[in-house]
């Protein structure tokens, strides 16, 4: 057993896991973090995207101690602590971008790093952005339109702000 | 999967060390290694991490090379401004790796190693010229490149990196295979000081391979039209996604969308 640490949603957390302990069985098991999904545990279908130092990953297909030290972020923060939806979530449910909803949390997470990287992308870029994220319910139009409806809203917001 | 030690190397030397543990094993992205691992097709005894070794992490473009080290990720490669001024094919094939959360963790030094028969950049080494790097020396990509899954290193040693020479131009054409994300058939043509180079990856047998009856021809006519007809389908790939037959008449396709690219 090792000991790790390392940051989830702005907190510091620590415990000691197995070298074969997956980051995705960190945070579900040992954290309680269910928001986090696991659809394939074979790194296909994107229900258990986090990001870890900002970038998108497969959390059922990195080792938790090679997380030790990153700053990890999860489903769980992606609302406010007051529990009002970020504006990606807000959208979600606005445009009806889920149905069981259990590919939704490597969906967020998915937008989320996109949006991070280009404010303003195409329907194509969307698309392409979510090759790594299966939904067996929707069809996929809705979560695109949220996503777009997302990225508007937060460039006003951009604008607003300044 | 079965139980390992996990140790995060800091150097490459510090790697080499670890690593002559018996059945320990290199990790990197773990995009691979992490699901062969849970399919218990390996047991090793140690995994030691490459992917935070700094002398592994550059990219470099430089009298006319491009020099990406081992534990560069896909998604550096496509991002970086002097790999797409250089051998733009280079950071296409990069971004068309898998998926983002893939190509956040997945390396080339990872790739290059495992040469997977699918995979995409073992088809750039060998269509460009390359040069692999590693802690066995310098090796030309057409000497490093031994038949599926097999490459001139042995256990304990590791790619540190890759140097690709820049061509006149260059394309890469991938025939998705739209579960896996991988190249069903896919086709690297280089045109440079070193002449016409077409790598196909994701068709045959004996994994990466170079197609040297369409480089004779389009050494003499760089043209779509000059391609010759489809390879034979003796040693091609024949599984559910493709029979040998259909691979090898996509070689054709593919490296006349690819020679039309470039
Ligand atoms: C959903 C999905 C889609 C994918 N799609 C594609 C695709 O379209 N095209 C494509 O080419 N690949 C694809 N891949 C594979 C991906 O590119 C991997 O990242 C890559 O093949 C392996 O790199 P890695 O760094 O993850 O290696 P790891 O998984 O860490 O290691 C792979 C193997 O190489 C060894 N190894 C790792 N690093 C080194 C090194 N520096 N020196 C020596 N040995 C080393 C390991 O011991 C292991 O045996 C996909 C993977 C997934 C999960
Ligand atoms: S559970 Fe990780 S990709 Fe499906
Ligand atoms: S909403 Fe059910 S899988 Fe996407």
């Amino acid at each position: 057993m090792t000991k790790i640490s390392m940051k989830v949603n702005g907190e510091a957390v620590s415990g000691e896991v197995e070298g074969r302990t997956l980051l995705v069985q960190f945070l579900r098991d040992h954290l309680g973090l269910t928001g986090t999904h696991v659809g394939c545990d074979t790194g296909q279908c994107g229900a258990c995207v986090v990001h870890v130092d900002g970038e998108s990953v497969k959390a059922c297909n990195m080792l938790a101690a090679a997380a030790d030290g990153a700053e990890v972020m999860t489903i769980e923060g992606m609302a406010a602590p007051d529990g009002t939806l970020s504006v990606i979530q807000a959208a979600f449910q606005e445009h009806h971008g889920l149905q069981c909803g259990f590919c939704t949390p490597g969906m967020v997470m998915s937008a989320a790093d996109l949006l991070n990287r280009n404010a303003n992308p195409s329907e194509a870029e969307v698309r392409a952005y979510l090759e790594g994220n299966i939904c067996r319910c929707t069809g996929y139009h809705n979560i695109v339109k949220a996503i777009l409806a997302a990225a508007a809203t937060l460039r006003g917001e951009a604008v607003a702000a300044e | 999967m079965y139980a390992f030690d996990y140790q995060k190397a800091g150097s490459v030397s510090d790697a080499l060390a670890a690593l002559k543990a018996e059945d320990a094993q290199p990790i990197s992205g773990g995009q691979t290694l992490i699901p062969t691992l849970k399919a218990r097709l390996a047991a090793p005894s140690a995994l030691i991490d490459l992917s935070g070794i700094a002398e592994m992490k550059g990219i470099e473009v430089a009298g006319g090379m491009v020099k990406i080290g081992g534990a560069v990720t896909h998604q550096s490669v496509a991002d970086h401004a002097g790999v797409k001024a250089a051998i733009p094919a280079l950071a296409q094939l990069a971004a068309h790796i898998g998926d983002p959360a893939v190509r956040h963790k997945g390396t080339i030094g990872g790739s290059v190693a495992n040469n997977d028969p699918s995979a995409c950049y073992p088809s750039a080494c060998l269509g460009l010229g390359a040069t692999i790097h590693s802690s066995a020396g310098d090796m030309a990509a057409d000497e490093f490149f031994q038949g599926m899954f097999a490459t001139a290193l042995d256990a304990g040693q590791i790619v540190t990196g890759v140097s690709f020479p820049i061509p006149e131009k260059a394309a890469y054409m991938k025939f998705v295979q739209p579960a896996s994300r991988f190249a069903l058939v896919g086709v690297f043509v280089s045109k440079g000081a070193g002449g016409v180079r077409v790598a196909v990856t994701g068709a045959s047998e004996s994994g990466v391979f170079r197609w040297t009856a369409a480089e004779d021809a389009l050494a003499g006519n760089f043209s779509p039209d000059s391609v010759p007809p489809a390879p034979a389908a003796d040693g091609m790939i024949g599984d559910i996604h493709g029979s040998p037959e259909y691979r090898a008449h996509l070689v054709a396709v593919m490296t006349k969308r690819a020679v039309k690219a470039c």
